[in-house]
């Protein structure tokens, strides 16, 4: 069964390889690992919850899995990641409609965390800091004086406010730069390991800015990629705006939108104002973008410059998650669901679609997933792939369980079961 | 000396086991309490009032020898047995959600 997109329909969603065997490990930036060769030990898993984090470890079979957690339980850990220069290194965005917003890091692996500069003072006033989880919109008269509002759901201009870090991205050569994709959106960066956060208002302060508005889950920067081959060239996502591209290493940002074709707004092929959500890349070949739309799963390869629809022969191409091989570039996976309205598998069959041509064919992958009465959702930050020779594949339900294919997809088996809902997933591979 | 009572959450975030004591100088208000609070525990900057406006987060309440002072005044003086020490301070996370 296909369910086919409406036409003309309101925006409504929350969030939200080519030739087999390619050879990559000889491009530049490839990361091709092979096993015993590479010395590699196995991977970790990061799940960020609605009530905590977990943290699951295997060796590189991947097949006995010691579960840890739950770290900052009650909470929702809306993201994790590890950083690419010291895998000790963890970021974590914890977060509570109560409380608001923590961030957390680990130097040991996840062993221990900290909230980077708000330790105990001895004194009242010795040296108050804390400061890890201000998230202060720029308001200079340099670069932020101008930016004051973004449209609303009324149409009326609303007032820039942090509600939460959705998405926090490492930097790729040092562990204490990273970046936050916050809501509302916007782009900040530590380069103290998190104890303070500046926007990069470039971003905010493009000149749509005023015209972005947020979709049903808020007006989240959830997406953050940096290019492997060039780490001033940076990509981010924002629902419900769009994809933007820095080249500049965050100062100047534009929109990458060309190419793409969205139904529930006045001119579908605006700008801005489309519900992108998520946008991944192979580190080999990083000129080639996947994006799963509201709506639609697209490709472009020319850093975003122009989109193609490459949803081809899949049931639904509504869905969140995307992701790509890490050896075989033209290999690429996303979980179909049915609509922006039913947040579930079809037929209450849990199926993630492989394609192997970078996009337009794709296959069902079923083997160890379930087959019936299955209505989860995979949210846009729950799908990971490993960098083991035998790519791993990861994703998180919000039913609670963590699958992983421990051979690109063929197989598949459940890690843990009964977690509470699964808002995020990424992946270590550890030496 | 101060009694504060924070929820679990905040007592977990700060590691603290049960009421906090603090000095407050001067006038004591709610202000001036949760001043002190944060001078001594960092980490809980922003998460009882907000980092830029200082106003108390929405599911946040104070309540004050059996009375809720949520939507008093900041910078209204506390009743003699907060100050005294006689009773506590004490922060609450609203029954909201689940």
């Amino acid at each position: 069964m296909k369910t086919k997109k409406p036409k003309g329909k309101m925006a409504g969603s929350k969030a939200g390889k080519h030739s087999k065997g390619s050879t990559l490990s000889a491009q530049p930036g490839s990361r091709k690992l092979t096993g015993k060769a590479s010395g590699l030990r196995g991977v970790r898993v990061l799940v960020g919850t609605h009530k905590g984090a977990f943290i699951l470890e295997a060796d590189g079979k991947r097949q006995k899995w010691n579960v840890r957690g739950p770290f900052f339980s009650g909470w929702e850990i809306y993201h994790m990641k590890g950083s690419p220069a010291d895998p000790n290194r963890i970021y974590a965005s914890q977060t509570s409609g109560w409380f608001g917003q923590i961030l957390q890091r680990s130097s040991d692996g996840g062993k221990t965390w900290e909230t980077p500069g708000g330790e105990k003072m001895p004194k009242p006033g010795e040296f108050p800091t804390g400061k890890s989880n201000l998230f202060a919109y720029d308001t200079s008269a340099a670069t932020g004086k101008t930016l004051t509002t973004h449209q609303f759901y009324d149409g009326t201009q609303h007032p820039w406010e942090f509600k939460r870090v959705w998405h926090l991205e490492p930097s790729l050569t040092d562990p204490d730069t990273a970046y936050a994709g916050i809501e509302d959106a916007a782009i900040f960066r530590t380069t103290n390991g998190g104890q303070t956060w500046h926007e990069l208002a470039g971003l905010r302060g493009h000149n749509t800015g005023p015209k972005w508005q947020p979709g049903a889950g808020g007006m989240c920067l959830h997406t953050i990629l940096i290019d492997p081959s060039n780490h001033e060239r940076i990509y981010v996502a924002i629902s419900a705006a769009g994809a933007f591209r820095t080249d500049d290493g965050g100062a100047t940002w534009k929109p990458i939108n060309q190419g793409l074709r969205s139904q529930y707004i006045p001119d579908p092929t605006a700008e801005v104002g489309h519900c992108v959500h998520r946008i991944a890349l192979n580190r080999t070949r990083p000129n080639v973008l996947f994006m799963q739309k509201h709506w639609d799963v697209m490709r472009s390869d020319n850093h975003g410059d122009v989109w193609r629809e490459v949803s081809g022969n899949l049931p639904t191409d509504f869905g969140f998650v995307i992701d790509v091989h890490a050896h075989e570039a033209e290999t690429v996976y996303v979980v179909p669901i049915k609509s922006d309205g039913e947040h579930f598998p079809i037929e209450g069959k849990l199926r993630v679609y492989r394609s192997r041509t970078g996009g337009n064919e794709w296959e069902p992958l079923t083997k160890g997933l379930p087959q019936r009465d299955c209505y989860v959702n995979v949210l846009r930050d729950a799908m990971a792939v490993d960098q083991l020779d035998s790519c791993g594949i990861y994703f998180g339900t919000t039913g609670g369980q963590v699958y992983v294919s421990p051979d690109s997809g063929d197989h598949w088996a459940p890690i843990v079961s009964n977690l509470p809902a699964v808002l995020s997933v990424e992946v270590q591979t550890l030496q | 000396m101060i009694r504060v009572i924070l929820p679990q959450h905040l007592r977990t975030l700060a590691h603290v086991d049960g009421e906090v004591q603090l000095e407050v100088g001067g006038p004591v208000t709610q202000r001036a309490v949760l001043d002190a609070l944060e001078a001594r525990y960092p980490v809980l900057c922003g998460t009882i009032r907000d980092h830029i406006t200082l106003k108390r987060r929405p599911f946040i309440r104070f309540f004050v020898c059996q009375e809720d002072w949520s939507h008093e005044s900041q910078d209204s003086p506390l009743p003699e047995a907060v100050a005294t020490g006689a009773e506590p301070f004490m922060v609450i996370g609203a029954i909201a959600g689940g």
